[in-house]
């Protein structure tokens, strides 16, 4: 059962190691050039020691110093110490490029994907998990294939190089070396095994507290007015707790990497030193030579230790692009087929056919949904709360698709035409109002971005947004934040009609878009949107029935399915009916 | 980063320990170079191969004692950086539960989210390097510079030029790298945002086609971060190669001093290369010391961002006062005296933002009354109200509550007697009783099927799998806005309350409902007094009083009778609602 585990664990890490891959393919040139520019640095770095040796070799004794030789020796070494320091700035700058560019790159691309996820996934998904992975995950897998590029090539080539400058120097040395030194991978291997899992649990539950963090800071308010700071406070720690253990637990044995490959570099040094000093004595090398060795067995056992180092980061990077990935590997939305048409100035015509929908397949919501519109009614649906009058809503934007029947407008299959034309063909203004980081103008102009002020001001005026607008502090230009600030709930509301009111496209729908307007500013903008309406199809859901009142349609839903369809005096003649019950009610007091 | 270190406090053992551990493997290491001199100097000069083994053994000792000690280190080191981060959290957390409305609404959500999650991990990774190494490197470096000065003095003041000049390169890089880290960050939080807010806005971005523009922009802001991130990776990349350059020039000049002291016989050759291995030994941990100090320049950012967050205070004092417990029978009629709340001219001012939002609100509650308040959108119904739990403080005049100044009474023991239930229904990830146990955790079962009746929730409750123990996603999405609505009033009834607020909140229900939720809530218990802010006549017209707000100021208080026939901002309303032939029968059917 756990080799299972593992095997899979490590399929699934070779998998994201391919997609990291893929990512850096792009900076080919980057890449070689910092591949080249780290076999230059290391030559460089390792022709010092043997410089070095060759002075010491020139110092033997009182009055038996080679000053010319030293000399010589030395200018070059200054002339390479230069030379090395170049190539190395480069090739750090040009990893740091790398590193930073697919991190550009993997944000990007989930950032795309976010937009064409199918809305299923955003409602379905915590949104600070989400965010964790965009934002924190990529930092450390940025982190991660930064330390990794900049060491694993110099180590690389570190290593090789070094081998032959040793080998070039004394064989048997050599041998010690390269025999020692393999153990300091071993365990950096082992250490890095147990680790991966360690890392994932920490991951894993760093984005749990994440969603915790987010879920209630985003909603302090309510947390404070039922002062449940403590409890909340109590499940954080809670998270916090295991978090903590999980950290420590990733940190240490992560951490013990360096300390026993050091160990094992220290063996290599002793036995060098040993056999080196043996072999001194026997006249086989020079002090320098042994020298030059003893800073190669450093050198030599460094890179070993900084993959091994590499190797658990990369470890900790891995598991944190994993989920990145993950991310990015869901299922997009259906793709629009090549052939979709564009559906351009609709007439309105709208027939929904045997439609069959539920989120989630245990539970039924919609079925055998039939419903003609002719172009330029207006439909309103009514029903008690959750009998899936938004659903039908989002059927018709095309947010959610059907499971079974079809929606045509003006013929076409909306799944055979462009999203875009089909939502441009839709103005819409949601119960829920959202507004984004900006100034006010940008969030009008969402669905025009080229209007004009005069349009601007012009669509503002009608959805009764202008006079409050112009009070605020710089009018149009006042920028407001992602919740929209100190702006009341009706006054996003009335930016979000005018939002509409600007692009005013051929077909309407409102859901609960009035309901947090006062009525005599409702009144005012329902002349306006009886101005919009006129000619465009139009489908409202509402629970004043005021607003429903004119209707051409009036569907009465319940659980799903049109309980009752006709208009306001055809229903209210229906004795003990759905909507002549709901009607009277309005009246009815305490 | 100085007032955070008291959350190192209950770590005192472990970061003394961890670097005096680091400390102590590194005197091993530097005694290394002496230990190999020697063995040149005695072993090799000698031939005395019994010697040598002896030092080699030497070696191998130093080197497990170092393992042993650097074990020990990094176990400390995990210990207190993680534990420091867990209660740094933990504080940071409570802190923010600590904070006024006004100050959530100041700072902003997402900011306060990056100080809780990646700024503290940053911190945490900083305190674990900075216990490892922050002692470690520089004790290597001066060790090696002193160990210098007992071989030969004058070689080793080579040392004292060089180490100054390091520390010159280190610390001004850091100097100039540290504000740039700050941009870094600023630019992250800048597409945090963006994130969290194409994922709560989706909908509405993809009605509006926006998905392109959304990607642009977000594609801008990911490349501003790539340009900053570059531009200090240029800058810190020159680290490596500038310290590079200073040791083995350095190192040159000690060669060459060294040939000159061992032609004049004052020190051996085996001492040179003690000297030459204490210069690469600098080298080695500058380059640890260079990576430590790039690391610490974030962790120092981040430290003042967090502290930063600390700083703000709650701009509200607490009170001591309680709100006394039922009241006794002789007291009974002093409680009849006693107003529930009561408003004395009062203003508010939101911070920021310009204008008054209330100005001279002046009326008095008597206890089991019912309040309703009527206006228009942005008219400041919810700044009334939000003024009753003390969310915000009155700029002017004064709010009482039981006859006492509100600012007397402990806020928690303040809102305890207060069930609110706000405009944006929010319920929490966790089953409908833990979300209703929000309200009182100490309810029996009876209180919360009592609410779920009273809030009109029992029927969909029922029908729910599990009932009381199904589970609400996070942000409630998995029901619908009415039955969410009717959890949140549900979750305030079972806290019992004193004073019941309803602010706007059966805005997505329906007309039947709505009725019949108010007539639950009056047959509660008498002494209980309820605010109604809404918008539809419907719902407030037979309170008690009812408060008619226009544009921040009371245009009336009254009975629905006395308004109706006064009022002509409540006449205007009452009769955008109730057209006057309708609203004549309805009159009638009371």
């Amino acid at each position: 059962m756990k080799n299972r585990d593992k095997k899979e664990r490590n399929g699934s890490s070779k998998n994201i190691m391919k997609q990291v891959l893929n990512h850096i393919g792009k900076y080919k040139f980057y890449l070689a050039f910092s591949i080249v520019m780290a076999a230059v640095s290391v030559v460089l770095t390792l022709y010092i020691p043997i410089l070095t040796g060759q002075a010491v070799d020139c110092i033997v004794g009182a009055g038996a110093v080679d000053f010319d030789g030293i000399w010589e020796i030395l200018k070059t070494m200054v002339v390479i110490i230069l030379l090395t320091a170049v190539v190395q700035w480069l090739m750090n700058t040009s990893n740091n490029k790398i590193a930073y560019q697919v991190v550009r790159d993997v944000r990007d691309e989930a950032f795309r994907k976010l937009e064409i996820l199918p809305l299923k996934y955003v409602d379905g998904h915590s949104h600070g998990d989400i965010v964790s992975r965009i934002i924190a995950d990529v930092d450390q897998f940025s982190d991660g294939l930064l330390l990794g590029f900049t060491q694993l090539f110099t180590g690389v080539v570190t290593i090789v190089g070094t081998l032959l400058f040793m080998l070039s120097i004394n064989v048997p040395t050599t041998i010690v070396v390269v025999i020692l030194t393999p153990l300091s991978f071993f365990i950096a291997g082992f250490i890095a095994k147990r680790t991966f899992s360690m890392s994932k649990l920490q991951s894993e539950t760093r984005g749990e507290q994440t969603a915790l963090i987010n879920e209630m800071i985003d909603n302090e308010k309510i947390v404070k007015a039922f002062g449940q700071e403590d409890m909340v406070i109590g499940k954080f720690d809670e998270i916090n707790q295991r978090l903590e253990k999980a950290s420590v637990k990733a940190i240490f044995f992560s951490s013990l990497t360096n300390p026993c490959t050091r160990f094992v570099n220290s063996l290599v040094y002793a036995g060098v030193g040993i056999l080196g000093a043996f072999l001194a004595i026997g006249g086989y090398i020079t002090v320098g030579q042994l020298t030059s060795f003893l800073s190669y067995a450093n050198q030599y056992t460094k890179p070993f230790n900084e993959i091994s180092g590499v190797i658990t980061e990369l470890q900790t990077a891995l598991a944190c692009a994993g989920r990145v990935f993950e991310f990015i590997e869901e299922e997009p939305q259906i793709p629009e087929a090549a052939d979709a048409v564009s559906l351009t100035a609709p007439k309105g015509q709208i027939s929904m056919k045997n439609i069959q929908f539920s989120y989630n397949p245990d539970q039924k919501l919609i079925q055998n949904f039939n419903l003609d519109v002719k172009p330029g009614q207006r439909v309103a649906i009514v029903g008690p709360t959750g009998c899936g009058k938004t659903t039908v809503i989002n059927l018709l934007m095309r947010f959610y698709d059907v499971n079974a029947g079809s929606i045509r407008i003006d013929g076409v299959d909306i799944r055979d035409m462009t999203r875009k034309s089909l939502r441009d063909s839709f103005g819409m203004v949601l119960q829920e109002t959202w507004l984004h980081a900006g100034t006010i103008r940008d969030n009008i102009v969402m669905g025009k971005p080229n209007a004009t002020d005069e349009e601007v001001i012009a669509a503002a005026k009608a959805a009764h947004a202008h006079s409050f607008i112009k009070r605020l502090p710089q009018g149009y230009e006042t920028v407001i934040n992602e919740d929209g600030g100190s702006l009341s709930q009706g006054q996003k509301q009335l930016l979000c009609i005018t939002r509409v009111m600007l692009c005013l496209p051929p077909m309407l729908i409102l859901d609960e878009a009035t309901s947090s307007i006062d009525t005599r500013t409702e009144i005012k903008i329902s002349q306006a949107f009886q101005t919009m309406m006129k000619g465009r199809t139009s489908f409202i859901v509402a629970h004043r029935l005021s607003t429903i009142r004119e209707a051409d349609i009036i569907l009465v839903m319940k659980d799903g399915n049109i309980i009752e369809q006709g208009n306001h005096t055809t229903l209210l003649q229906k004795k003990n009916g759905f909507y002549a019950n709901l009607y009277q009610s309005q009246f009815a007091g305490n | 980063m100085k007032s955070l270190l008291q959350y190192m406090k209950d770590y005192k053992k472990e970061s003394v320990l961890a670097p005096l551990f680091k400390m102590l493997e590194a005197s091993f290491e530097l005694m290394v170079p002496l230990v190999m001199a020697a063995m040149i100097d005695n072993g090799i000069a000698n031939k005395d191969k019994p010697y040598i083994i002896k030092m080699g053994a030497v070696l191998l000792l130093l080197a497990a004692v170092g393992l042993l000690s650097s074990v020990t280190a990094q176990f400390f080191s995990a210990k207190a950086a993680v534990g420091f981060a867990t209660k740094l959290r933990k504080s940071l957390f409570a802190h923010i539960q600590g904070l006024s409305y006004t100050e959530l609404d100041t700072i902003g959500t997402s900011t306060l989210i990056t100080r809780m999650t990646s700024d503290v991990n940053q911190l945490q990774n900083g305190v674990n390097l900075t216990l490892r190494l922050l002692l470690r490197s520089p004790f290597i470096v001066f060790g090696a510079m002193i160990m210098a000065f007992t071989v030969d003095v004058k070689a080793a003041l080579i040392f004292v030029v060089a180490i100054p000049l390091l520390a010159i390169v280190v610390f001004g890089i850091m100097i100039v790298s540290m504000p740039l880290y700050k941009k870094v960050q600023a630019a992250l939080d800048k597409i945090l945002g963006r994130t969290r807010e194409n994922l709560a806005g989706a909908r509405v971005i993809r009605a509006f086609c926006n998905e392109a523009s959304e990607m642009e922009a977000f594609t801008r802001e990911n490349e501003q971060l790539l340009n900053v991130q570059v531009f200090v990776g240029k800058i810190s990349a020159a680290m490596n190669p500038i310290t590079y350059i200073i040791v083995n020039v350095a190192l040159a000049v000690l060669l060459w001093t060294g040939a000159i002291r061992v032609d004049n016989g004052i020190i051996t050759q085996g001492e040179v290369v003690a000297l030459v291995n204490y210069m690469s030994q600098i080298l080695v941990e500058l380059v640890k010391l260079a990576n430590l100090i790039i690391q610490l320049t974030k962790a120092l950012a981040c430290a003042k961002r967090v502290e930063s967050i600390f700083a703000i205070y709650p701009s509200m004092e607490n009170g001591t006062a309680k709100i006394e417990q039922k009241v006794t029978e002789n007291a009974k009629n002093d409680r009849d005296i006693i107003n529930a709340v009561s408003f004395d001219h009062v203003c508010l001012t939101y911070s920021g933002g310009g204008d008054e939002s209330l100005t001279d609100i002046h009326f008095q509650v008597k206890k089991g009354e019912t309040i309703g308040i009527i206006g228009g959108t942005g008219s400041g119904k919810t700044s009334v109200v939000n003024l009753i739990p003390r969310f915000y403080d009155a700029t002017k005049g004064q709010v009482q509550i039981f006859g006492k100044n509100i600012k007397d009474y402990d806020s928690a023991a303040l809102r305890e007697k207060i069930g609110i239930v706000p405009q944006r229904a929010v319920l929490f990830k966790g089953t409908i009783r833990e979300n209703l146990l929000w309200g009182n955790e100490n309810a029996s079962l009876e209180d919360l099927e009592h609410a779920l009746v009273v809030s009109q929730s029992k029927e969909f409750v029922d029908a729910k799998e599990g009932r009381l123990d199904y589970m609400v996603a996070q942000g409630g999405k998995n029901l619908s806005g009415g039955q969410r609505q009717r959890l949140t009033i549900a979750r305030a009834i079972v806290r019992n309350p004193e004073i019941l607020i309803l602010d706007d909140s059966a805005s997505a229900l329906d007309f039947a409902t709505d009725a019949r939720l108010r007539q639950a809530i009056k047959e509660m218990h008498k002494d209980i007094t309820v605010f109604i802010v809404s918008q539809r006549a419907s719902s407030i017209q037979y309170a008690d009083k009812i408060v008619v707000m226009e544009d921040g100021h009371m245009a009336g208080i009254g009975t629905h009778k006395e308004l109706l026939a006064q009022n002509e901002i409540y006449q205007e309303i009452y009769y955008s609602q109730f057209p006057k032939n309708e609203a004549a029968g309805a009159e009638s059917n009371v």
